[in-house]
């Protein structure tokens, strides 16, 4: 059984190692884990070292080495996923299903878990089932659901309707509304020249919608100019920064404009491969977007002699995540591509000289892709004259959380974010996180700040909290999020962050002082200026900006005079007192003394 | 009637070789004997502490009873030291955190080879382990640490010396050691 | 390229593809670290060689030297963040010194001695992690290890064999080795692999060889690890 489907799943990768992730995903949905039988033949068959596999399974959070249920529930856990209560939602399954959270029932049919952020944020509380959809969970469906798991009906056997992800657009803009026919852009493209294109994207000045913002057509250039071959493009939809959705609405709905800026972008640099990161939340997408793929081939869009162009061939290959947000990272993602656990490499060298495979590689993301596309057909005067001058164009924004009209949205840069809360329908604001955890937390007294990458950056995510909110809540969302997403690979991240979560919690569970206040402060610049990647480097920002923001709620939250431990103190005698059978007043300790 | 510096010293999990080897500075601690003197310690049987300058702790925290003495130091003492690898970091008894705390007291008072009238004692007397054995700075803010197992005798007297001269005391290269 | 560079002042010289703190070494400027070793691909995880190049934070063991480069290696802040960095990697794993084999021949224990660490700092992680004792010669602990990835370098770069690997994720990070019961009896590595003998900690030792030398009379007891790695760490490998 298992030797016929590692065999099949082998010849669909035909046996290529850098596959390795897709195929540990499928050998996950078919017999809940990764069998150490199925190691040892994986291993062989790829002649690789069996720990690379191992490795691979014990960094994505979507595979396993023990057996997860057969229905495999895991619930949100997005900072707007809880103001939403998935609490209660994860209760209720639990009792109905009679499972507890973090675990596999004893009948392995059914196991129920966190992840982090679903990219459902503007209809949760959310959820995923053996990696598709559930949006908008509420009591109801839920009891739907369980019914449906109890009489274990397939999945594929399911209302459709239980998965349906809609794509709320509220402010389409200069983008989502260009008329675009396929083609466009490669036939603008070839006629203006592609030298004239790339200059056309460098008047344009469009700067990477990933985070960074780096400068595309430099990115481009250069890659272009590499000596070696084959060069190759990828397009980041990772988008695991939680909040953010945009780029799920684009490869849903704009799917053909995405991949023809890739195919730009191919003709300009001289590549003849393109990948498609997909992450592994977006399952519900594959299909869909192979089939968008198909087409382009069929319409000569994709494949050899794009176009009728002699030797411009190009195609796409979509791979998929499976649940490691350091993916987003362009080298980590590039590490993870090539079947391995998702480590940001070191650099220099860039990956733009030294990429995939080693090759050069440009990785972009899903809505620069989007915007060169336009670029192409326009050119880049168009785009310049919208935003300022230092970010030029438009920006996608998926907003969440205590508005009236979650969704999407494109504003032209410079927008302040006091108009981007009015056109959301958000009152009685206590403060708004732009760019998610990684980003920055704003209060109300700064709404006229502006959305720029000279203000506030913002890859894609904006949510919204209003006065009822706790700030303890958002820092302490954050900050495990990024503990848990921590590759490990460098010290200051790897242990810094778990320190960083223990001792915002001490402060936050009433058992800080003063000191312990300058600990937290010291620790966050300590991750912050020492870590390898980008990941490290944010990771104190939920911390720094909720403390620079409201630094009178994190001195009021300091309940000691004087030092107390960081743990419940009690508690660590529970364990003797049970067996000593005692509960006298000297079985218990003080947390401080009086 | 005296100004000379008061010191407490204690022992919580620990073996006393901290104490041993502060006794280590032989001629040295006479001299010092016209400027200290002795609060709660082994050294003479005062039961508790009073007001003192400098408090000594030898040994980590495994029990109630460490908590209480720890406590009782760090109201008492204006400077806290921790004094050992036992105290900084566990050490040696710290070995027991590898095992679950339930399984050594089934081990020592029930299955153990030799162990008859297999009970757990139950006196209210009697002080209840922690789940883990913990270095002290994790109960109470300690103002100095003496790495060392254990600290030689130049540590203690490089210490108490800066801290009688008001002093922040400070290690040269040679007389650091974890070992 | 070769040319300049200066480190804190002093200008030392470089030769080509060389990084910051080869150049450095070979000038006899100690910048700590603990996941580089001469003669080792560079891995730049301990983040201990952390320095300003031009105003930038970068790590040493992987940033090219260039000429006229400025770099700042040593001062009050960036010894306190390797201080803490270090007490990251004490309060990470079990480090028990008095009862560790390698106690004063230990690159870790050296670092720390070197940034005058007193004390751990941090509340303990309380880690579980086993020991492997399965094999006739190698003792693993998993307990002091510090994910410097140089046994995996040396196992695969210099024995050709791929003994070992890093999996997990963040603070789960753990060695695993590869044999088909995860044991090191069930390895192929041997008493003559590089990968045995590698490691700056006392995670991976060679059994039966603990206490030949005394303790008090081991490297770093005698000389700051700012002196044997300019010294002798040069000659180990090349
Ligand atoms: C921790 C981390 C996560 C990231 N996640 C994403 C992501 O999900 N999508 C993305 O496009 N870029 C992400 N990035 C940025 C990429 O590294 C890279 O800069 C980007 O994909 C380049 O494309 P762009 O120039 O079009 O923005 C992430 C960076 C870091 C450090
Ligand atoms: S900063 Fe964090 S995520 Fe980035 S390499 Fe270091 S451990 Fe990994
Ligand atoms: S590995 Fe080094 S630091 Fe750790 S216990 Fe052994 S000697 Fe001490
Ligand atoms: S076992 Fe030693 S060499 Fe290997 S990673 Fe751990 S500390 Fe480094
Ligand atoms: S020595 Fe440079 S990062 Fe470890």
């Amino acid at each position: 059984m298992l030797t016929t489907f590692l065999q099949k799943v082998l010849t669909e990768a035909d046996y290529q190692p850098f596959r390795l992730l897709g195929m540990l995903r499928k050998v996950q949905a078919q017999y809940q884990h990764i069998p150490p039988e199925a190691i040892d033949s994986l291993a062989e068959a790829l002649n690789i070292p069996r720990t690379q596999i191992i490795a691979v399974v014990e960094f994505y959070s979507f595979l396993h080495l023990t057996p997860q249920g057969r229905y495999d529930i895991l619930i949100s856990n997005s900072i707007t996923d809880q103001m939403l209560g998935n609490d209660q939602i994860i209760s209720y399954l639990s009792s109905t299903l009679n499972v507890k959270l973090g675990e596999v029932r004893d009948d392995g049919l059914v196991s129920l878990n966190h992840t982090s952020c679903s990219g459902m944020c503007d209809q949760g509380p959310a959820g995923l089932i053996n990696g598709y959809p559930l949006p908008r969970l509420d009591p109801p469906k839920i009891d739907r659901i369980v019914a449906l798991i109890e009489q274990q009906t397939p999945l594929t056997e399911w209302p459709p309707e239980l998965f349906h992800v809609e794509e709320i657009i509220h402010k389409p803009g200069l983008l989502l509304t260009q008329a675009f026919n396929n083609g466009d852009a490669l036939h603008a493209t070839f006629t203006r020249g592609l030298a004239e294109t790339l200059a056309e994207a460098d008047l344009s000045n469009l700067r990477g919608r990933g985070g960074a913002g780096f400068k595309t057509a430099l990115k481009w250039r250069t890659c272009s100019q590499q000596a070696a071959t084959p060069r190759y493009v990828i397009c980041n939809a990772d988008e695991g920064e939680p909040g953010t959705f945009k780029d799920r609405m684009l490869l849903d709905l704009y799917a053909d404009q995405v991949f023809e800026g890739m195919t730009v972008c191919a003709a300009i640099i001289g590549s003849n491969q393109g990948l498609l990161y997909l992450r592994g939340e977006y399952l519900f997408l594959y299909e869909k977007l192979l089939d968008v793929l198909q087409q382009r081939r069929e319409q000569g869009l994709l494949g050899t002699n794009i176009l009728g162009r002699a030797g411009f061939d190009f195609d796409i290959e979509i791979r998929m995540g499976a649940g490691a947000y350091i993916c987003g990272e362009a080298s980590a993602q590039i590490e993870s591509l090539e079947g391995k656990p998702g480590i940001p490499r070191t650099k220099p060298p860039n990956s733009v000289m030294c990429g995939y495979q080693r090759k050069p590689t440009v990785v972009d993301n899903v809505e620069t892709f989007l915007a060169s596309t336009h670029i192409a057909i326009h050119g880049g005067q168009w785009f310049a004259d919208i935003g300022t001058p230092q970010s030029t164009g438009t920006k996608l924004l998926s907003i969440s959380g205590d508005c009236a009209r979650p969704g999407i949205y494109e504003y032209p840069f410079g927008v302040s974010i006091r108009e981007i809360l009015q056109d959301c329908g958000a009152s009685d604001v206590m403060g708004v996180q732009v760019g998610g955890p990684s980003g920055t937390f704003i209060s109300n007294r700064e709404l006229d700040r502006v959305l720029a990458f000279e203000d506030l950056s913002s890859a894609g995510s904006f949510m919204v909290f209003n006065s009822t909110r706790n700030i303890f809540d958002i820092a302490r969302n954050f900050t495990d999020f990024f503990a848990h997403e921590s590759c490990g690979f460098c010290t200051p991240c790897r242990v810094g962050t778990s320190l960083l979560k223990q001792q915002l919690h001490k402060i936050i569970d009433g058992h800080g002082s003063a000191a312990d206040l300058e600990e937290l402060s010291e620790l966050c610049l300590v991750v912050r200026n020492n870590s390898h990647c980008g990941l490290g480097e944010s990771a104190a920002n939920p911390i720094l900006t909720t403390l620079a923001s409201y630094p009178d709620l994190y001195l009021k939250q300091l309940k000691h005079q004087e030092f107390s431990p960081g743990f419940d103190l009690d508690a660590t005698l529970n364990v003797a007192r049970r067996m000593a059978q005692r509960d006298d007043p000297s079985a218990h300790l003080m947390q401080v003394e009086n | 009637m005296t100004n000379k510096i008061k010191i407490a010293t204690t022992s919580l999990a620990g073996c006393f070789g901290c104490h041993m080897s502060f006794l280590d500075m032989d001629e040295r601690l006479v001299d010092l004997a016209d400027i200290i003197e002795f609060d709660r310690s082994p050294f003479t049987d005062i039961e508790h502490c009073s007001p003192c300058d400098i408090g000594l702790i030898e040994g980590g925290v495994c029990n109630s009873e460490n908590i209480h003495v720890l406590r009782e130091f760090r109201k008492n003492c204006k400077t806290l030291i921790a004094v050992g690898a036992c105290a900084i970091n566990g050490g040696l008894p710290a070995l027991r955190n590898f095992v679950k705390l339930e399984d050594c007291l089934l081990e020592a008072y029930r299955d153990g080879i030799g162990v008859d009238n297999p009970q757990i004692p139950n006196d209210p007397e009697l002080p209840l382990l922690l789940d883990k054995v913990r270095p002290i700075h994790e109960i109470v803010k300690v103002d100095y640490f003496m790495p060392g197992c254990p600290p030689s005798a130049d540590v203690f007297l490089a210490f108490l010396t800066a801290l009688i001269e008001g002093r922040d005391p400070s290690l040269p290269y040679k007389l650091i050691h974890y070992d | 390229m070769s040319g300049t560079l200066t480190i804190d002042d002093q200008i030392i010289p470089f030769s080509d593809g060389q990084t910051i703190i080869e150049a450095a070494r070979t000038a006899g400027v100690y910048i700590p670290h603990l996941c580089h070793r001469p003669g080792y691909s560079p891995h730049g995880s301990c983040k201990l060689c952390t320095v300003f190049v031009n105003g930038r934070q970068c790590s040493a063991c992987t940033f090219p030297a260039a000429d006229g480069q400025k770099v700042i290696s040593t001062n009050e802040d960036m010894q306190q963040d390797r201080l803490r960095i270090t007490q990251m990697l004490f309060v990470e794993g079990n480090h028990f010194c008095p009862s560790c084999e390698k106690s004063g021949n230990c690159q870790l224990q050296g670092v720390a001695y070197h940034l005058n660490m007193l004390d751990n700092h941090f509340p303990h992680f309380y880690a579980q992690r086993e020991m492997d004792a399965s094999h006739p010669d190698i003792l693993i602990d998993h307990n002091r290890c510090i994910f410097c990835n140089l046994c995996v370098r040396a196992s695969r770069d210099k024995d050709g064999k791929n003994v070992f690997a890093i999996a997990g994720r963040g603070i789960n990070k753990r060695l695993i080795i590869n044999s088909p019961t995860g044991k090191l009896k069930d390895s192929d590595i041997s008493m003559d692999d590089c990968a045995a003998h590698v490691c700056p900690t006392g995670a991976i030792l060679i059994k039966h060889t603990g206490y030949q030398v005394p303790i008090g009379e081991r490297i770093y007891d005698h000389q700051p690890i700012s002196q044997v790695a300019c010294d002798t760490e040069a000659d180990h490998d090349e």
